[in-house]
């Protein structure tokens, strides 16, 4: 049976990038170790050769026409970034 | 309930004015502050327009079908005049620099919106519960909840602040929340609503429709907002056209939705319904979908690997709330999502990335979207024989608040009956069916095959009222 561990747990915070408290770790793992369990019970289907759905409708290839169009004001985008300079998104130093 | 027509009856007639009408439930909204229905009121924008359109109408000019009509809108909706934050920590200062479509379309009508309702955040419940701004509570009892994720909009309508509202479905946020409070609930075929500028949740189930009080608003409202928009490359070209049913519609009542599990008076009340559309001249026989038992299996995958997907743009950088104190980019991601995003966002995050990580893809992912293959193939074989399918929308009535808090499944229990529909694109409603001895509300779900959206609103017309 699945269970995932305080390591899992953490190495999944990595992938997803968030930070957690401690406290927030063992409660997860119990969470999440019940919630995979749940969805195993997908193991009683047989579904060789089966073709997955990723989507529903059948649409193919949508597209606008190549025509320009007016996007984003680019300072009223800027105004939703936290923190800029020159009318620049500015981000801490990356390493 | 005061409907979309009568009130916009009494703007027309001159025996109201947008700017009254706009008023007066927005003094509405605030009476009901202790429901904690809102987030916020967009009041100053709200009476410019509603000053604009009586404008108009003094002088003749033409206005829309819904001019002067108050709406509200669930959070997740872009929208100008106020902020939009999902109900989440990470957003609570995000002022949208564009509108989604669906607003701007009911704006082109004239319709103004009022103000922004509460949700779980990022849409993720089944309660309403999970909002960085408190629960929101049900409309008939306040130790119950409203249901989720739309909860504020169902509230906002069956407490007649507004005749309707709109709501984000992505495995049943408007039709249980509908369910629990008494309203008619629509959650189109997949694609026939743009999803433009409505935060992202699930990209291949997310759908846009709306809360009345009654079927024929519902019409009026979804017609408006169908259609397709070269913004949200997945609609579909406009197709939905009201319309009136034949008698001699073959219904299936779904045995898996009604078996012991179902609290009695949820099925004692789907079979009243039955029994008017049996009164109709329409047929009603017991149909099997056996796999419908593995379809919140099949959504408890597919969906938290989308939510970790689109859920990764919230970085603070280019917009929402940035943690304090960090000193690398690397950091800055960590802190302002591990700050910013609710305990349920985490864990779908968290479970979206075991079930899409290497290793896991096939067991988990692969394994859910083949399944959902077979459940599309299990409905189509029953929309061969039948032309509708008929259920309760939950099993149970509200639940009290804080009852499930404590139990994910058992939270993601409550969209057992919803989520079929959405892993298959299908139209489906969530109508009013009575209620229990205590009063509180019963939802029937109607259930179509793509696009006959129409036909299920009409049916449910056709014997709207004659239930009580």
């Amino acid at each position: 049976m699945t269970q995932i561990t305080r390591e899992d747990v953490q190495y999944l915070a990595q992938l997803s990038k968030l930070q957690l408290e401690d406290q927030e770790i063992d409660s997860l793992a119990s969470d999440i170790t019940n919630i995979l369990r749940y969805v195993e019970m997908l193991g009683e289907l047989k579904t060789e050769g089966i073709e997955p759905s990723y989507q529903v409708t059948g649409l193919e290839n949508g597209g606008r026409d190549d025509i320009a169009d007016a996007t984003f004001d680019l300072s009223k985008l800027l105004s939703c970034a936290p923190d800029t300079a020159d009318n620049q998104v500015k981000v801490p130093k990356v390493l | 309930m005061s409907s979309v027509s009568d009130t916009l009856n009494r703007i027309m007639s001159g025996n109201s004015s947008a700017r009254a009408e706009i008023e007066e439930a927005l003094n509405r909204a605030r009476s009901a502050e202790f429901k904690n229905v809102f987030i916020s009121l967009s009041e100053d924008r709200a009476l410019t327009r509603a000053d604009e359109i009586d404008n108009k109408i003094k002088n003749g000019e033409s206005v829309g079908r819904l001019a002067g009509v108050p709406f509200a809108t669930k959070d997740n909706f872009l929208t100008f005049g106020g902020q939009t934050t999902a109900a989440a920590t990470i957003l609570s200062n995000f002022e949208a620099p564009v509108q989604a479509t669906a607003i701007e379309k009911l704006e082109a009508e004239g319709a103004i919106c009022i103000g922004k309702t509460n949700l779980d955040a990022f849409a993720h419940g089944g309660s309403t519960e999970n909002s960085a701004y408190g629960p929101t509570k049900n409309a008939f009892n306040d130790v119950k909840v409203a249901g989720g994720s739309s909860g504020g909009s169902a509230v906002a309508v069956a407490l007649d602040i507004v005749p309707f509202a709109l709501g984000s479905d992505t495995g049943g946020s408007i039709r249980q929340p509908a369910s629990f409070n008494g309203v008619v609930g629509v959650k189109p075929t997949y694609g026939m609503v743009s999803r433009y500028g409505v935060v992202a949740m699930a990209s291949s189930t997310d759908c846009i429709g709306c809360f009345t009080s009654n079927v024929a608003d519902a019409e009026e409202v979804m017609d408006i907002l169908a259609g397709k928009d070269a913004r949200d490359m997945t609609t579909l070209p406009n197709y939905f056209v009201p319309t009136s049913v034949e008698p001699g519609q073959r219904i299936g009542l779904i045995k898996e939705f009604m078996d012991k599990d179902v609290d009695e008076s949820v099925r004692v009340n789907v079979m009243k319904y039955a029994d008017k559309l049996k009164v109709a001249g329409h047929t009603i026989e017991e149909v099997s979908l056996p796999i419908l038992k593995y379809a919140l299996a099949m959504y408890y995958i597919i969906v938290p690997a989308e939510i970790s997907s689109n859920l990764a743009r919230y970085d603070g950088i280019r917009y929402g709330k940035r943690a304090d104190g960090v000193k690398t980019l690397g950091e800055l991601y960590n802190k302002s999502r591990g700050e910013g995003f609710m305990a349920e966002n985490k864990r779908r995050i968290m479970i979206g990335s075991y079930v899409l990580s290497s290793g896991y893809f096939d067991a988990y992912y692969l394994k859910a979207q083949k399944a959902r293959t077979l459940l599309i193939e299990a409905f189509n074989e029953l929309f061969e024989r039948y032309d509708v399918l008929l259920g309760p929308v939950v099993p149970t009535t509200a639940f009290n608040i804080g009852e499930n808090t404590a139990d994910p499944i058992k939270m993601y229990l409550a969209d057992i009956m919803t989520v079929p529909a959405s892993l298959a694109g299908l139209p489906a409603i969530s109508v009013p069916g009575g209620v229990t001895e205590e009063g509180m509300p019963i939802g029937i779900q109607l259930i179509g095959q793509q696009q006959s959206d129409g036909k299920l609103l009409s049916l449910a017309k056709s014997i709207e009222g004659s239930h009580e």
